[in-house]
């Protein structure tokens, strides 16, 4: 028996074209929500703002273009899985499960690109910082990324129709977004309730990233403490994620 | 040399529910097509997709070219190629974007990807409809992309799950065609309900019942489990009265009578009904009759057969 050569990266080439690239040629209107996706952002950073926390806000829509990435990921990925069983094609495919979802979430951020370019337009003109404080802030980013897909994809595995899906989503809106303080300081929520904010990875996240770009004062302590947890926690879910997602079924 | 596919004792519970596959064992030794028959709710599904390396089996284990389902799935999914039942193109692609994807995920540079996508829209007729979105598609062409899919792809063993529902008859039997031409080079796992198809094309057939397999092997090979080489069939309101010694009788919901005989005794018994002059026809038996034959009986406690029971009639 001949083995073919697998081109990796041309697995995680197709999941880009079908999810993203396809996608806004074949049904235009995508594009179009893609491409006005940032308006809504800036027009929630310039209300919540009043002007003032302009750094914080840019910053923390960039949080939230990552954790939304992860969530409309769950979202593709449960849609291809149980309604077309393309997934079920794909696992009987030399395609891995890595490569699968590594290009499902190049996938959602191609689709995000135009929000990214935005936000990142806006952070080179309203945010001061140093190269730490800007790698500190893409750290962040990448691990709060890596967080939000690997969990999508897990719960992807497990979901199978339209009612289970929709419930994940809301859980992880609340989970990663609503409870944590992403576009203003923690310092914001009243002390009684402010340790539910710590429920969520966005929280440490966010932390960082303030402190990053000076819009929170954090001691040297509590700045190790977010990033031993940002970082515990990431790690803990990519092992469960490894561990417990179906890619084939049980 | 091992087989080319095998199950020893393969059996999958889901849940609590009643055994979807009850010990099932198999062995297929070359290519060619092997068809699997079966009721709704028969495992027909729940098979393929466990030799597809899609679902975990409760106990027992199966094999491909020698390489285990469970431990090397990896090297198994190099080559096989899978057309699931329930699979939907994806709306918003049209099959070219469908197929290029696809045999990019199979590892292929995207310029053998970009020729092998025109051959096999072409082996298929699939040519003028390369950039229709598949939502435009009817449901038949849907399902002949969806083959095309696989086609596409150098698998060498393909699993297809009811590849010609569906399909008008033209384009079926146009379909037969082909995979009768692909089975010289390929072994083609499918399920069908169309018995006509399996009688056409299988090089070995298997009938499985509420997750038994009732039945494994050629056309003749199946013949011989029933006993009886010749199938009567005495049309409705004319039930003559005949001896269960001379074979099996089984009386249809729709009001006819047909009896399974050997071939002296259906001689005899055609003569008798002649005589009577009764509306009657006489055939061996098919597929379809073997088929009856053994997912109507009711199930052994093992998988042993046993054509004539007490009293030899069967009503449903
Ligand atoms: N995911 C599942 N969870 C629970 N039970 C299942 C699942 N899939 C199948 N079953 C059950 O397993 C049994 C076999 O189903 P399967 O789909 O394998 O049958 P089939 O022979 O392919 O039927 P059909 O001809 O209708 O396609 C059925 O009783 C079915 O209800
Ligand atoms: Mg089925």
């Amino acid at each position: 028996m001949v083995f073919m050569k697998i081109n990796r990266l041309n697995q995680v080439y197709a999941s880009v074209l079908i999810d993203a690239v396809y996608q806004m040629k074949n049904y235009p209107i995508t594009l179009v929500s893609n491409v006005i996706a940032p308006f809504s952002v800036l027009i929630l950073i310039i209300l919540v703002s009043h002007g003032q926390l302009l750094s914080i806000s840019i910053e923390g829509a960039l949080i939230t273009a990552m954790i939304s990435s992860g969530v409309t990921l769950q979202i593709d990925l449960s849609h291809i899985k149980n309604d077309f069983k393309l997934q079920d094609m794909l696992i009987s495919s030399p395609t891995t499960a890595f490569t699968y979802t590594l290009g499902m979430a190049m996938a959602a951020l191609v689709n995000a690109l135009p929000a990214l370019t935005v936000l990142t337009i806006l952070s080179f003109l309203f945010i001061r910082t140093n190269v730490v404080g800007l790698l500190t802030v893409l750290t962040v980013l990448a691990l709060i990324f890596a967080f939000s897909v690997a969990l999508g994809f897990m719960l992807s595995t497990f979901s199978t129709d339209i009612q289970q899906n929709r419930a994940f989503v809301s859980i992880l809106t609340v989970i990663l977004a609503t409870i944590a303080p992403i576009y203003y300081p923690i310092t914001y929520i009243p002390a009684s309730i402010r340790d539910i904010a710590y429920l969520s990875p966005a929280t440490y996240a966010a932390e960082i990233a303030q402190n990053a770009i000076g819009d929170l004062k954090l001691s040297a302590s509590d700045l190790t403490i977010d990033w031993i947890v940002l970082i515990a926690i990431c790690g803990v879910l990519f092992i469960i994620a490894i561990k417990k997602s179906h890619w084939s079924d049980p | 040399m091992e087989d080319l596919l095998e199950c020893k004792n393969l059996t999958k519970q889901y849940g609590n529910a009643l055994p979807a596959l009850q010990n099932v064992s198999l062995s297929i030794k070359t290519k060619g097509i092997f068809a699997l028959l079966g009721r709704n709710g028969a495992g027909k599904t729940t098979l393929i997709r466990i030799l597809a390396t899609e679902l975990k089996q409760s106990s027992g284990s199966a094999s491909i070219n020698g390489m285990d389902t469970s431990n090397d799935a990896k090297k198994i999914r190099e080559q096989i190629a899978v057309m699931p039942q329930e699979a939907r193109l994806v709306p918003w692609l049209t099959p070219r974007q469908t197929i290029y994807s696809y045999l990019l995920y199979r590892g292929f540079s995207r310029s053998e990807a970009a020729s092998k996508v025109a051959g096999a829209l072409a082996r298929l007729e699939l040519g003028k409809y390369e950039n229709t979105l598949n939502r435009h598609l009817s449901g038949g062409v849907k399902r002949r992309v969806l083959l095309t899919m696989i086609l596409a792809t150098e698998a060498k063993i393909l699993f297809v799950d009811e590849p010609t529902t569906g399909l008008d008859p033209v384009i079926r039997a146009d379909l037969w065609g082909k995979l009768n031409e692909l089975k010289k080079t390929h072994f083609i796992f499918l399920t069908t309900h169309y018995l006509e198809e399996a009688e056409r094309l299988a090089d070995m057939i298997g009938i499985l019942e509420n997750g038994k397999l009732l039945g494994l092997g050629t056309l003749d090979q199946l013949r011989s489990i029933v006993k009886y080489q010749y199938s009567i069939r005495i049309m409705q309101g004319t039930t003559p009265d005949i001896e269960t010694r001379i074979g099996e009788v089984i009386k249809s919901a729709d009001g006819s009578t047909q009896i399974f005989t050997t071939e002296t005794d259906a001689e005899e018994i055609s003569k008798k009904l002649v005589r009577e002059k009764k509306r009657f026809s006489i055939y061996p038996i098919s597929l379809e009759d073997i088929f009856y034959y053994l997912v109507r009986k009711p199930i052994e406690e093992d998988t042993i057969h046993n054509p004539i029971g007490k009293n030899g009639v069967h009503e449903d």
